[in-house]
């Protein structure tokens, strides 16, 4: 069975803010889970894997269509 | 076994942030890294803006200078808090609407609570301060009012400049080995350079100014301009974020214009179109403009004569610019474009 993944809405912030808002986010969920996180920074596309990385969760893919960018996250 | 000892580090993304850190880390201490975002970070935001052939680094320093380390960084949004600090600074401003005093008061103040809160369990706070190396907040003389006024007393470790001051409960508590801290001082960076090539770092962030828009002469021009437009002293994060982007252009105090200087500005511009009175040139190329203020339909000619000087129809007799006001509607102007000795020097904040 697929899990359904949470939504992060983080669109029309500029970054860090969604690298914050995941953070805070991700703070209140279960390791294992799946977030979405949608946004329309490019810096976003740079920022939010490397945060993935200095705290060890795993980004399972990322997709930009258009402005919209949406980055799939698994908590660890 | 025992838990190991655990530091906050105050991580700007700059270079003494970094090797302060690494300086602790090489004593056995666990490391984690803290950064504040006040709305004023030269990091992060600007990826929506920048230039797509810069030669910078497209990275947010902070983030990059922890995966360098190899410790977690959390990033923690102050930007309400933040207003206390700026509108009214106790220790008074520097050079220009930089509070760093109070700035880095507040921060060691927030670390210190982040660190200590809950679960976190830290024993200290790290700070790559060194004496001299700022005017205003480094100094030998600010650097205990920072560890009094913060709450953080003696818990306040600077490694870089630990040997020019008393022993702090780390080194008393031998948690670090003060002999292997160090003595810089003043403004010259060699020590700094020699020390990050000893631990094999041979890249890092070189923000002119800091890693902050306030030691910006041209930006604390923007901002007490808009406070004097506005006739107090406030802002929302939208205004902030404005400063940083285009020409700020002021023909009479109750309107500005602000016209994107290249593709990456105009599209972030863009962004903001809906909130403000938007012009852009349709019979040539040119920046997008915002209008921050209510002007008059005057006002708006004028701004379109301002908008077609930065097109590619400056030498053209008739150039036809869009206005959209908030509400939609929308009407097309003809207009000469200003010649540039006719744009008041005054005008440009």
């Amino acid at each position: 069975m697929c899990e359904t993944p949470e939504v992060l809405d983080a669109r029309g912030l500029l970054c860090p803010l969604p690298v914050i808002r995941t953070q805070d986010r991700i703070a209140a969920l279960a390791p294992g889970t799946l977030l979405d996180v949608m946004a329309t920074d490019p810096g976003t596309l740079q920022d939010l894997p490397a945060w993935c990385r200095v705290h060890g969760h795993e980004l399972v893919e990322s997709a930009q269509s258009g402005d919209e960018i949406r980055i799939r996250v698994k908590i660890r | 076994m025992s838990n190991p000892i655990k530091a906050v580090a105050l991580i700007s993304g700059g270079l003494d942030s970094m090797l302060a850190a690494k300086v602790v880390m090489e004593q056995g201490v666990h490391v984690e890294g803290v950064n504040f975002f006040t709305g004023f970070c030269v990091e992060g935001h600007t990826h929506a803006i920048r230039k797509r052939k810069g030669r910078a680094p497209k990275r947010n320093n902070a983030l990059w200078v922890a995966e360098q380390l190899g410790i977690k960084l959390h990033i923690i949004d102050v930007i309400e808090e933040y207003k206390r600090i700026l509108l009214n600074p106790e220790h008074g401003y520097g050079q220009h609407l930089n509070p760093c005093l109070d700035c880095k008061i507040f921060m060691v103040k927030k670390a210190l609570a982040w660190g200590f809160m809950q679960d976190n369990g830290f024993d200290f706070i790290v700070t790559g301060e060194v004496i001299g190396q700022r005017p205003k907040s480094q100094r030998k003389d600010t650097m205990p009012l920072i560890a009094k006024e913060s709450g953080a007393e003696d818990r306040l470790l600077r490694p870089l400049c630990a040997r020019n001051l008393p022993p702090t409960l780390p080194e008393r508590e031998g948690w670090v080995d003060r002999n292997a801290l160090h003595g810089f001082q003043g403004r010259n960076r060699k020590p700094q350079i020699e020390l990050a090539l000893r631990f094999g770092f041979n890249e890092w962030a070189q923000p002119a100014g800091g890693c902050c828009f306030l030691t910006d002469a041209q930006y604390s021009r923007k901002l007490a301009d808009l406070w004097d437009a506005q006739g107090h002293k406030d802002y929302a994060l939208d205004d902030i974020m404005l400063l940083k982007v285009g020409r700020h252009i002021r023909p009479a105090p109750h309107f500005k214009l602000i016209v994107g200087r290249e593709k990456g500005e105009n599209h972030y511009l863009e962004g903001y179109r809906r909130q403000f009175t938007a012009l852009k040139p349709v019979s040539h190329e040119g920046p997008l403009c915002l209008i921050d203020g209510a002007p008059s339909s005057a006002d708006i000619s004028l701004a379109a004569r301002v908008v077609a000087r930065y097109s590619q129809g400056r030498n053209a007799a008739s150039v036809t610019v869009a206005a959209e006001q908030t509400d939609g509607r929308r009407q097309e102007l003809q207009v000469a474009p200003f010649a540039p000795t006719e744009i008041p020097t005054a005008w440009h904040v």
